[in-house]
């Protein structure tokens, strides 16, 4: 072999391996500043005082329930997941504020929130995160993203210029300003506000969008009079609610017509959709976080049973790459969240 | 320069290995780059093909312990011997531990560990806030690691097919000995 060829060899190997290394680096996104990573929404989020350490990092503050799904059968129609056909399946969930901020008032924070995750007895899981606004403030990730790193900046036209460039946060804005407030986390509904297929055992798909309509009767309480009650007001009320007797919320599942919007979960589908009351969601027992059974699930909306599955909404994705990286962080930092909290009695 | 051949079994495995690790590693590194749909889509990738890398590569392993390796050069430098060896190990050592460590990571972080439809494998270990760390650290790093010593890998390999010519790359080249160039 001459010396030449040698070095053009050389050159090639460098060439074939150097290429692969670039490759790697180009699929891990060290090129793509712009690429939509987990990271960024976590930063975006983040309270100007830094992330509350071990604590989850959206809907910071929150407390757990356990409880029971009783299935009346009726969603079998829809899905062929096992916790659809009547019978009754443990619930492990946690009620929170939507909110990062770990010190965020119970009485100022307009969004609430019930997460659950339901096992049936073949082992399968339906994990969800739904919350009290009757639609989601954007219809894309990336407008969401958009959305935190404009509301969190400290520039004064950061949310105008945001409002121009999604019109569709009017209405939400006009919710939040006009929708009356309860004074108890078991007075809400709670929507799932994106679509999921529901497969039944025929094989037929059926797009839909969930909610936990309550049993408990709202009652109206005004902004002002909340303000004024102690900031973990809604953790107190529903733990003695909850001691006094079992909470419910009907689960109403409903069926997307033929032009509804599916991707979009800041369009809400219109009153008048067939609707099925699949069973009743009902918290038996409220625990504190600290060492609650909550506190180890990420409610991740991706963990689906067999005849549930994602649509074309692409929160659900989103959701979970982010909650799995909010997951890897608290739990990174959990020594500096005690399992029970300095001070407290036992 | 005949050093004989690995086995056809062993050579399809590592062909076919060598695939499905390359697609796992950028499988891995782009899915955690994302919140875009393809996420899940990746995700729902990663798990099976990782358990089935771990299986495969066990069934490599015991062929290799039943019909060994043919033997490297006699000429050849022993740094280069023993960067092999090493770099051996240390492939055998990353395509079994990787996917446990992945497995272990998910159990530890009480997630269902799906690999398709209803199939799931169960925990191989509870839910711990620590162990969740420590192995998604493994599992994070050893990627990167792992990669590395393909790079490193392949370089050797195309050293020995290009530039000694030592008979070393044809032990384990997919096509039959007669289709590759005699050295000398």
């Amino acid at each position: 072999m001459t010396q030449r060829s040698a070095i053009g060899s050389l050159i090639a190997i460098a060439a074939i391996v150097g290429g692969a290394a670039l490759a790697f680096a180009y699929t891990a996104g060290w090129f793509s500043p712009d690429r939509l990573r987990p990271e960024r929404y976590l930063a975006a989020l983040q309270p100007s005082a830094g992330p509350a350490l071990g604590h989850r990092r959206n809907h910071a503050k929150g407390i757990c329930f356990t409880g029971v799904f009783s299935s009346n059968g009726a969603g079998a129609a829809l899905s062929k997941a096992q916790l659809f056909t009547e019978g009754r399946y443990p619930v492990t969930g946690r009620f929170s504020l939507a909110s990062a901020d770990l010190a965020a008032a119970d009485g100022s924070t307009r969004v609430r929130a019930l997460a659950f995750r339901i096992v049936s007895p073949d082992g399968q899981e339906w994990r969800s995160g739904n919350i009290s606004a009757p639609f989601f403030p954007v219809g894309t990730p990336d407008a969401f993203l958009d959305l935190l790193v404009s509301s969190g900046s400290e520039d004064p036209g950061a949310m105008p210029a945001f409002a121009a460039r999604h019109p569709e946060i009017a209405a939400f804005g006009a919710w939040a300003k006009a929708a009356p407030w309860t004074g108890s986390y078991a007075e809400e509904r709670y929507n799932g506000l994106n679509a999921f297929i529901f497969t039944d055992a025929s094989g037929a798909d059926h797009p839909v969008r969930w909610s936990l309509l309550p049993k408990d009767q709202p009652v109206d309480v005004s902004a002002d009079e909340l303000a004024k009650r102690s900031p973990n007001f809604l953790e107190q009320e529903i733990a003695e609610r909850v001691s006094r007797g079992p909470v419910s919320w009907t689960m109403a599942v409903a069926m997307a017509n033929q032009d509804d919007p599916i991707a979009d979960p800041s369009k809400a589908w219109p009153d008048g959709r067939r609707t099925i009351e699949v069973g009743m969601l009902t918290v038996q027992q409220v625990e504190p976080e600290p060492d609650g059974p909550c506190r180890e699930i990420n409610f991740d909306p991706a963990v689906l049973p067999v005849g549930i599955r994602t649509s074309e909404d692409p929160f659900p994705a989103a959701r979970s790459a982010v909650y799995a990286k909010s997951y890897d962080r608290r739990t990174a930092e959990a020594s500096k969240y005690p399992a029970t909290p300095a001070g407290a009695k036992r | 320069m005949t050093l004989g051949r690995f086995t056809p079994t062993q050579r399809l495995l590592h062909w076919l290995m060598a695939a499905c690790i390359i697609a796992m590693l950028f499988i891995g590194v782009g899915m955690v780059s994302t919140v875009l749909p393809k996420y899940l889509t990746l995700v729902a990738i990663h798990k099976p093909l990782g358990i089935a890398i771990l299986a495969l590569a066990l069934i490599r392993l015991a062929l290799r312990l039943r019909y060994g390796a043919p033997p490297l050069p006699r000429d050849l430098p022993a740094p280069m011997k023993l960067g092999a060896q090493l770099s051996h190990y240390a492939l055998y050592a990353l395509m079994i531990l990787m996917p446990l460590l992945g497995w272990g990571m998910l159990s530890a972080a009480a997630y269902p560990v799906v690999l398709f439809g209803a199939v799931r494998l169960p925990p191989i270990l509870p839910q711990s806030d620590s162990l969740h760390t420590l192995l998604w650290s493994a599992h994070y790093l050893l990627a990167f690691v792992f990669f590395a010593i393909i790079l490193l890998h392949v370089a050797a390999a195309l050293f020995h097919a290009l530039i000694r010519r030592d008979g070393v790359f044809e032990t384990m080249a997919p096509l039959p000995r007669d289709r590759v160039a005699p050295a000398e």
